[in-house]
């Protein structure tokens, strides 16, 4: 079968012009029935994404990576729909780890909005190949004929083949162009747009779905690894002897030292494996190991945040300026600062990072849960001393993820399973405790922004100056590096969209002592709550609305270009053109939020609305929410969100990102906090790193607006305007202001 | 040894008995609908019924259950149609889908002893069930769609394990 895919993926790169980094579609001709059993002989490949069994179930490849957004179902659902396929006949199968697929790192919310184009090319091209095929048995033109609702139709005569039929023909041709296949118009969409039956939620529902814990092969062991409890340190002696003793441990085994910059490494430390996970786990307890702490130990994130906010109340280094800030005379009556900031945050996915692997000679075979397999995949090519050619010789199996958040982007885990099944030559599974993930995440930076600005006669503000500081996630892999870089900039920060003749954005340096990572819209996070803060602290300040003062910054209709600040905005790798700063979109997404809950009408004592706003990863999300302070303790009332996400691919699945954005933001502000003392967590488990339960869950309300424009990111920007909209609902229904999340730090949640 | 029956098949098992039950059902027995979350009784991921009632596995020995009834997601019925998993696909509660044998393991286990349970005895009861996803307000509302359907084979079952 290889060399068939071989020959024919060579034909096809050559038709269709692709070039690496791009989306790559091969096309394989139909398998014979000679060489190979008749099940699979049965189904003829038309290209790396589609095939169509003898029976007409078409497979279909998700090549991104599932972690309960609903990708599974939305990839598959448009290619589905250009092939015209009916989607009770699809079937849905994960890629491996493969470079043919082009990009499937499954970070940034990026699956849709990055890879419409190219995603619905891969069935369109496949439907081109059926409608050829059947062209050519009526003898017609191809623009006598019509793919649809799994058959090929002539117009004319209403005669129909079925895609069963057509298939092995349609596996001979040479498949066409993608530029040159045309694809449908949205009005035509059968099933984008529309909710389509999940495709894992039978058996998730009947407990048989499979998540990198669950593997479990012959003759596994199972390890549990002690790390150093402080990044950069060593260990510099072990006593396995009690631990050995433990009925159904194997072995315990140091793994390689490593240095910083830590890179996406794994942090090395000792590991228990037996042959079950008790085993192991009280295998664990019995080991004692004796650390060289390093010179991290001496990390406070107490002491540290106080060392950004005093940072980010000097000059910084100008990342973006307009007009002069410095040489204006601040009217103090009309002038307001502010200084917010945000703790560490740890992603916690229900599923704590696990992976197996088998190490031969020959060939490394992986199973995990990881959003970004092809990376995971060239980290452990470099592990094992496998050239660029030999990449192949590591398959990588993607399983279900039980929530990642952008911590299953690191492959930290699965090389250490790699190192342990190398070292025993039997499969191991790797398995994180809870306490292992809480204590050794790559955490949300601990965060300062800053916010000066001067109100205007005309009840907006001017003269603005903005600064932020916090630990880079670019540190990983250079130790040097203390700021932001543009990149990290334009989340929320370089990109603000207010009609303002006098800006300056800078940034401060800082120190790094933990691993830093993503989590879910990143800094949209410190950055949305400052300026959502922000932004309501000055309507407080004019005595207008808060959505009186968003419309009033935000100005004219208009596009906003970050880059005219002297700043090389990249706008989340989308085109300017096709994913503008749209004012007109921003202003009436908060008049929608504002609208839709009412955030005007009158209010018991003790309660009051929060809005906010952030246009983030090319969607435009508003929230608002309300709640009720009394004896200083917060219950939330109500929360909406509102989403401009152009074109909706799977509308359920927005919404459940949204509920699910707006519960991760409940959790962000009310109770996120990862503290750090001597360089070491200071959490260990749910019970003192808490997140939301169903008691604390208010009514939640998404509103998805129409919309016809290029789609945006959904994943991550529900959770950027939920923060803020919660602290300015907490001011409004007690004067309280929350400027040092979480709020339960001065008040009970 | 140590005798326990698990989704009605009687089960002999030559483990640690201080082994957890979580452990068991997914090393010794593959059962791994059941999952882990904490280890430590905080998430809910490891619900399953003890005479159907729910427990958390991950903090029970296996010795405290021998020769009793275990149930887990796997039994709950045996076409996956208790009314909690008919409910659950009708309102596409899952995310991730990681928590979600937990948390209707406990949903069945609560309408077992409550039938129409309020936002409140919902509440109480459902706290143990941690969904990072944030899916909670679908549990809710396919908690409350579930009450009010016919009762299903499992709920015979969990009366007369009582
Ligand atoms: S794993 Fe048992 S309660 Fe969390
Ligand atoms: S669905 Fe992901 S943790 Fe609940």
């Amino acid at each position: 079968m290889t060399a068939i895919e071989n020959v024919s993926r060579r034909n096809f790169i050559k038709a269709a012009g692709i070039t690496s980094g791009g989306f790559i579609l091969g096309i394989n001709l139909p398998l014979s029935a000679k060489t190979l059993d008749p099940a699979k002989a049965a189904a003829s490949t038309l290209n790396f994404f589609v095939s169509i069994a003898i029976d007409g179930i078409v497979s279909i490849v998700c090549h991104r990576s599932e972690m309960g957004q609903g990708i599974r179902t939305s990839v598959p659902q448009i290619i589905a729909d250009e092939l015209g396929a009916n989607w009770d006949k699809v079937n849905v199968v994960q890629a491996k780890a493969d470079a043919k697929y082009g990009s499937q790192g499954t970070a940034g919310s990026a699956s849709i909005r990055s890879h419409f184009t190219t995603i619905r090319q891969m069935g369109a091209i496949a439907r081109d190949m059926l409608e050829q095929a059947a062209a050519s048995i009526w003898q017609v033109d191809k623009s006598a004929v019509k793919a649809g609702n799994h058959v090929v139709t002539h117009s004319a005569t209403g005669q129909q083949i079925s895609f069963a039929e057509l298939a092995p023909h349609a596996a001979k041709l040479t498949p066409p162009d993608a530029k040159n296949v045309t694809l449908k118009n949205t009005k035509d969409f059968s099933l984008i747009g529309k909710d389509v039956s999940l495709t894992d939620l039978n058996e998730i529902v009947a407990g048989q779905a499979t998540y990198a814990q669950d593997i479990q092969l012959p003759n596994m062991l199972i390890a549990t690894i002690v790390r150093p409890p402080v990044v950069g340190g060593k260990v510099l002696s072990f006593d396995a002897s009690q631990a050995k003793k433990i009925k159904g441990v194997v072995d315990v085994i140091a793994l390689k030292p490593r240095s910083i910059p830590v890179a996406t490494n794994p942090l090395s430390g000792v590991a228990v494996l037996a042959t079950n996970t008790w085993a192991a786990l009280e295998g664990r307890k019995k080991l004692t190991v004796e650390w060289d702490l390093g010179a991290n130990s001496t990390h406070s994130s107490e002491s540290h945040k106080q060392a950004l906010v005093k940072k980010v109340n000097q000059q910084g280094s100008v990342a973006a300026h307009k007009g002069d800030i410095y040489t204006h005379q601040y009217q103090s009556e009309n002038t307001l600062e502010a200084t917010y900031t945000v703790p560490y945050n740890n992603h916690s996915p229900m599923e704590t990072p696990a992976a197996t692997a088998i190490v031969t000679d020959e060939k490394c075979t992986i199973w995990a849960g990881t959003q970004n397999p092809q990376w995971a995949q060239g980290i452990v090519a470099t592990e094992l001393g496998y050239s660029q050619e030999e990449h192949h010789k590591i398959e990588l199996n993607i399983t279900l993820m039980g929530g990642a958040f952008g911590r299953k982007s690191k492959a930290d885990f699965i090389v250490e399973a790699v190192e342990l099944a190398k070292a025993t030559k039997r499969p191991v599974k790797v398995i994180w405790s809870r306490e292992d993930d809480i204590q050794h995440g790559y955490y949300q930076s601990i965060a300062a922004n800053y916010h000066k600005a001067e109100l205007t006669a005309s009840g907006s503000a001017d003269f603005w100056i903005s600064r932020v500081a916090y630990p880079p996630i670019g540190w990983l892999w250079n130790a040097d590096l203390k700021s932001p870089q543009p990149n990290d900039l334009a989340l929320g920060f370089g990109d603000i969209p207010f009609a303002l003749n006098n800006l300056s954005l800078e940034t401060q340096e800082s120190e790094s002592y933990v691993r830093p990572g993503w989590l879910r819209s990143v800094a949209c996070i410190n950055n949305g709550f400052a300026l959502g803060s922000f932004v309501d602290e000055l309507a407080v300040k004019a005595n207008l609305s808060t959505r009186q003062m968003w419309l009033n910054l935000l100005g004219d209709d208009r596009h906003v270009n970050p880059s005219e600040n002297n700043y090389e905005y990249s706008n989340y790798n989308l085109a300017m053109t096709e994913h503008p700063l749209d004012t007109k979109r921003m202003k009436s997404l908060i008049n929608l939020i504002c609208d839709k809950a009412e955030v005007e009408k009158p209010l018991p004592k003790n309660q009051g609305w929060g809005i906010s706003f952030l246009r983030s990863f090319g969607s435009f999300v508003a929230a608002a929410t309300k709640v009720e302070v009394t004896n200083n303790k917060v219950t939330v009332l109500a929360m909406h969100t509102a989403i401009d996400c152009g074109i909706v691919v799977t509308p359920d699945r927005v919404t459940a990102q949204m509920e699910g954005a707006m519960i991760m933001g409940l959790s962000i502000a009310l109770m996120g906090e990862i503290s750090v003392k001597d360089g070491v967590v200071e959490q260990s488990n749910f019970h003192d790193a808490p997140v939301t339960r169903i008691h604390q869950v208010p009514e939640l309300y998404v509103h998805i607006v129409q919309s016809d424009a290029p789609p945006g990111g959904v994943g991550e920007p529900g959770v950027p305007p939920i923060i803020p909209s919660i602290t300015n609902a907490i001011y409004h229904a007690s004067n309280i202001r929350i400027r040092d999340l979480p709020v339960n730090k001065v008040l009970t949640v | 040894m140590i005798n326990v029956t698990i989704n009605k098949k009687a089960i002999e098992l030559d483990v640690d008995p201080q082994m957890p039950l979580l452990y068991a059902l997914r090393d010794e027995l593959q059962l791994t609908g059941t999952k882990f979350g904490c280890g430590a009784g905080q998430c809910g991921a490891c619900t399953v019924h003890l005479n159907g009632q729910a427990i958390r596995s991950c903090i029970t020995p296996i010795s405290a259950v021998a020769n009793q009834k275990i149930t887990t997601i796997e039994g709950l019925d045996e076409h996956n149609n208790d009314k909690v998993q008919i409910a659950w696909r009708e309102y596409k509660v899952p995310q991730c889908g990681y928590c979600q044998s937990g948390q209707i393991m406990s949903a069945s286990a609560l309408l077992a002893k409550t039938a129409n349970p309020s936002d409140k005895q919902i509440d109480d009861f459902m706290q143990g069930n941690i969904c990072r996803c944030g899916t909670y307000k679908r549990i809710k509302a396919a908690i409350k769609s579930a009450a009010n359907s016919e009762p299903s084979a499992n709920e015979t079952l969990v009366k007369e394990n009582r």
